[in-house]
């Protein structure tokens, strides 16, 4: 390890994360847009041009709240979840390849990955799972019956949706072979799209997803008209603003993820037919994997608009009766057609 | 006792997968959407009431400045919310009396229109007027000077009493 390699790394880290959060920020203004169009309203349109500048101005607002600890709390886990929550949002984004060519930076090769692991679907699946720490330790240290049952519910829909979303995570894996995510994409060339030869996976994982990032209609731990807001509940200011910042890293997260495991990730099919210099495939396939990404929040948001919430009996019986055994049955027939193909 | 009951409904094959019906409620959504909004973007945009709006009320002023006003206190005596405040005076004028002081209280108007109705000279009308905001009590109450608003501005609310009294 040397220091040319800690800057590129430091590099990427920040180009990343600045552009996350650039995206977090316009999220929630593309999410009261299209909630508004939805139902049939203009949407923000006051701070900045065509309110653009909207997040902006929610973010000073929330940052000069005071910052309430309930006097009952547990101060220390109380500070330390939205700290959780949001490290695991943006830490799973490191593994995630947004072009396949490289780039010569500092006299090296580098790679359009942060970090290009070998278990790379092991480390999105031990992440995300992670995930559920923050918010049940939110839920429990706030010493408020609402957050306890947000909190708790968290922890019941993730363990539940955590099995299927490995199990069609395997699926891709016997497709591909590997674990190792910029394999999984340049095993999707052309239009050789995972979600073309896996779609039940690709349901079954796109659904996991939403329960993961607890977006709407599986929004149960924060659940506003039951719970009084769930898990956040007792959070102001700054660290509500982390546990906000945290959703839609999360909604980011699994919409690149997603796109990695299922829509051939930065892959553009005929993109060979072109011959372009190499400058110019790298743009186009990091324009491609940010379209995918775009879409698929777009997705999220558009589901959440258009489907309400399902009941907690509901949100099981989904998970335990009708999405893990469609998902096993999906494993066993990937084996049976890799068999035959062989 | 008879009951009515209703059957269960029960879900076709299609309709059990939930996908599908998932993805019609995701197109009904998306045409909404698009569609065009009606939304007015109130400061910039202004709806202008018809004749027959209710706004606030105030004293025809005739072309030479005068107002049509004879103070017969009628106003007064059926306002419903005791807002309006009238003290008559006597004047060389063709009227021969008019109001020393007339006052209404905004915040007490209900912009019933009776005022209006029971008035005898059409002196006291309903405008168009339905921005109202004042920031001290006593800002809310109109006083003559203010109240007065030359006849040109209110003709469409005075033809539109003629045809309907």
């Amino acid at each position: 390890m040397e220091f040319t390699d800690i800057l590129i790394s430091l590099i990427k880290i920040i180009v990343m994360f600045v552009v996350v959060l650039l995206t977090v920020a316009e999220l929630v203004y593309t999410e009261r847009k299209i909630s508004a169009w939805i139902q049939n309203r203009l949407g923000p349109n006051r701070v900045g041009w065509k309110g653009l500048l909207q997040p902006y101005a929610d973010v000073i607002k929330l940052l000069l709240k005071e910052d309430i600890v309930p006097t009952a709390a547990n101060h220390f886990i109380h500070t330390l979840a939205p700290i959780i929550s949001i490290g695991v949002a943006f830490s799973t984004l490191a593994i995630v390849p947004i072009a396949g060519e490289t780039i010569t930076m500092f006299g090296r090769e580098v790679k359009m990955v942060i970090a290009d692991v070998n278990i790379g679907i092991l480390y999105i699946l031990a992440l995300t799972s992670m995930g559920v720490y923050g918010l049940t330790l939110s839920g429990w240290s706030s010493n408020n019956k609402y957050s306890l049952l947000g909190g708790l519910r968290s922890s019941a829909q993730m363990i539940s949706y955590e099995l299927s979303m490995g199990l069609s995570v395997i699926g891709v894996v016997m497709v591909t072979g590997s674990l190792q995510l910029t394999d999984v994409v340049s095993h999707q060339a052309g239009w050789m799209w995972n979600m073309i030869l896996q779609p039940v996976g690709f349901i079954t994982f796109v659904v996991a997803a939403f329960a993961e990032t607890n977006r709407t209609p599986f929004d149960l731990p924060e659940a506003e008209p039951e719970l009084v807001g769930g898990y956040h509940t007792e959070y102001s200011s700054f660290k509500f603003a982390l546990f906000f910042l945290a959703e839609y890293a999360n909604m980011i997260t699994a919409s690149a993820v997603i796109t990695t495991l299922y829509l051939g990730g930065w892959q553009v099919p005929y993109l060979e037919l072109l011959q372009l210099p190499v400058g110019l495939v790298i743009a186009a396939q990091v324009l491609a994997f940010m379209l995918k990404v775009a879409f698929m929040l777009f997705v999220f948001q558009w589901v959440r608009w258009t489907v309400p919430r399902f009941r907690y009996d509901q949100l099981m019986n989904l998970g335990w009766k009708v999405m893990l055994p469609i998902a096993l049955a999906n494993v066993i027939a990937t084996g049976i057609v890799i068999l035959l193909i062989s | 006792m008879q009951v009515q009951t209703q059957d269960k409904y029960t879900l076709t094959f299609w309709e059990k997968l939930y996908i599908p019906e998932i993805l019609k409620g995701m197109k009904l959504t998306f045409g909404q959407m698009v569609k065009k909004k009606d939304t007015r973007e109130y400061p910039e945009e202004k709806w202008v009431p018809p004749s027959s709006y209710r706004g606030a009320p105030v004293l025809v002023q005739e072309e030479n400045g005068i107002e049509r006003c004879v103070a017969c206190g009628l106003c007064s005596r059926v306002c419903p919310a005791l807002a309006i405040e009238v003290q008559a005076a006597e004047t060389t004028d063709e009227k021969e009396r008019y109001p020393e002081l007339f006052e209404i209280n905004m915040l007490r108007c209900i912009f019933c229109g009776f005022c209006e109705e029971v008035c005898p000279e059409e002196a006291i009308v309903m405008s168009p007027t339905y921005e109202m905001v004042f920031t001290k009590y006593e800002d809310a109450i109109l006083d003559k000077e203010k109240l007065l608003t030359p006849v040109e501005q209110l003709r469409p609310r005075l033809e539109f009493l003629r045809a309907h009294r």
